[in-house]
């Protein structure tokens, strides 16, 4: 029961404050020192791809320049790093946001995928030209893992824009 | 604001175009990636920055903590008691070493007198454990549990119980930054303990070390261990390193060997590791016109 622009459920209009304590929150989940482990989803670039599809005139390349600074200070990569990646998929994400939410949610989600790869792209690009070392392929599995989370992260973000089912037959809306 | 495909009416633009502000905001950020990573300009604003980023990150480890501090709880007591013994037997080892150490470190001194060399700088020490490895995967660092607070500054050597393994490069209050030696931009200064032959040490990747700029015809062969040199000015010297694993002598036309090394210390396993450095800044090197610059130490 993914609302997209096809199905009637009207949704109630978005709280600015969610969006930015879900964004601080990816940007929290972020920072949980995970190792090398391989496939962990990059939060802040999924939230942010989301915001940008939905709310193209709340979120923008703006606050992804803000929070990829966040990121790269976080995480001790190069500054300016994360910032690229991420203004470069909210720049993307917004002008797909018409075109996305056409879609029933497992396309909207191969949409997703391109985005968070090129991000990664241009992460590995900018730091092998800069001379570092290659991380190696299972580096873009992050991106497959985070494209798997498109789902339900839809429903948990859309979960406070929701109405109740049951409507009362004399005021439909 | 516009949305991207879109063109406003003109009554209803506001501000530049989408594609503006992308290249506007592109741009600001590979200035910032050239300044950071070239010229290290921007750390006071990472240091700024962080104080905002900090508690945000305490809270995100601790998690980790907690799994951490678990799976050291539920180890098994065979476990223990295998390390145990293992601790006894090297405490064993360590100390009939130590006895002689005090020993020979009185002669020593005695030795310089006689001879009027300088004393020995005397060497600083902070015990650390490694938290993780550090998130930024195109770099070989791990994160220290000690920081400024505990007289960790950048740019001092960390060493396991068996040789070097790294760089304190960034600090933080309660935090250390270490580059390891496997990075591929961490180099070192070492010497061969056989005939002190001096070169460079340098990460090629995929964890391994190379040591480069040592003339094809140099002695060096296999099996030669090789320790700081302290040329640098930021190693102290004689701390093991590497032992040379191969020597591949070039054909004719290249000027250097190609030597891959192994290195002494569990650079990517141990946990437990010692920061040391020298407790005051060694003399000023002499000035460029009277000597050429000492060999590269970077950081």
């Amino acid at each position: 029961m993914q609302p997209t622009n096809r199905s009637s459920r009207i949704l109630l209009p978005v709280k600015f404050w969610f969006v930015w304590l879900s964004l601080i929150v990816a940007v929290g989940l972020r920072y949980i020192p995970t190792g090398l482990l391989p496939a962990v989803p990059d939060w802040v670039a999924l939230v942010l791809a989301f915001w940008c599809i939905r709310e193209p005139l709340k979120v923008g390349m703006g606050t992804a320049f803000l929070l990829g600074l966040l990121v790269d200070i976080g995480l001790g990569a190069a500054m300016g790093q994360h910032a690229l990646a991420y203004v470069v998929i909210a720049y993307l994400a917004t002008a797909l946001s018409r075109r996305v939410l056409w879609f029933p949610p497992l396309e909207q989600a191969l949409h997703v995928l391109p985005l968070l790869l090129i991000g990664q792209m241009l992460m590995v690009l900018v730091r092998l030209v800069a001379g570092a070392e290659f991380p190696g392929w299972w580096y873009f599995l992050s991106s497959f893992s985070g494209a798997v989370l498109w789902v339900p992260l839809t429903f948990l973000l859309l979960l406070p824009q929701y109405q109740p089912v049951e409507r009362d037959e004399h005021r439909p809306i | 604001m516009s949305l991207v495909g879109h063109q406003a009416p003109p009554i209803f633009r506001r501000g530049p175009t989408p594609l503006a502000r992308l290249i506007l905001l592109v741009s600001i950020c590979l200035a910032m990636m050239v300044a950071d990573i070239k010229f290290r300009y921007l750390d006071v604003l990472r240091q700024g920055i962080s104080v905002v980023t900090y508690p945000l990150q305490m809270a995100a480890a601790a998690p980790a903590d907690f799994v951490l501090n678990a799976s050291h709880y539920f180890a098994t007591l065979i476990e223990v008691q295998m390390e145990n013994a293992e601790l006894r037997r090297q405490l064993l080892d360590a100390a009939q070493l130590l006895l002689r150490f005090d020993h020979l470190q009185r002669e020593n001194e005695q030795l310089r007198g006689l001879v009027q060399m300088a004393e020995r700088v005397p060497l600083k020490s902070v015990s650390a454990e490694i938290l993780y490895n550090a998130p930024d995967p195109f770099a070989r660092k791990v994160i220290l549990n000690r920081g400024t607070q505990h007289g960790v500054e950048a740019g001092l050597a960390v060493v396991d119980a068996r040789g070097v393994i790294g760089q304190v490069t960034r600090v933080y209050p309660v935090q250390a930054e270490v580059t390891l030696l496997t990075d591929k931009n961490q180099a070192i200064a070492v010497e061969v303990v056989r005939n002190g032959l001096r070169g460079v040490l340098f990460g090629s990747g995929q964890g391994r070390l190379e040591m480069r700029f040592v003339l094809a015809g140099a002695d060096i062969v296999p099996g030669d261990e090789l320790v700081t040199s302290g040329l640098d000015g930021v190693f102290p010297s004689g701390l093991p390193v590497a032992t040379v694993s191969r020597v591949e002598r070039e054909s004719q036309g290249q000027a250097f060997n190609s030597i891959a090394c192994e290195p002494a210390a569990g650079i990517e396993s141990s946990i437990q590791v010692l920061v040391v450095g020298r407790a005051e800044l060694p003399p000023p090197p002499p000035s460029a016109q009277k000597a050429p610059a000492a060999p590269p130490g970077r950081s």
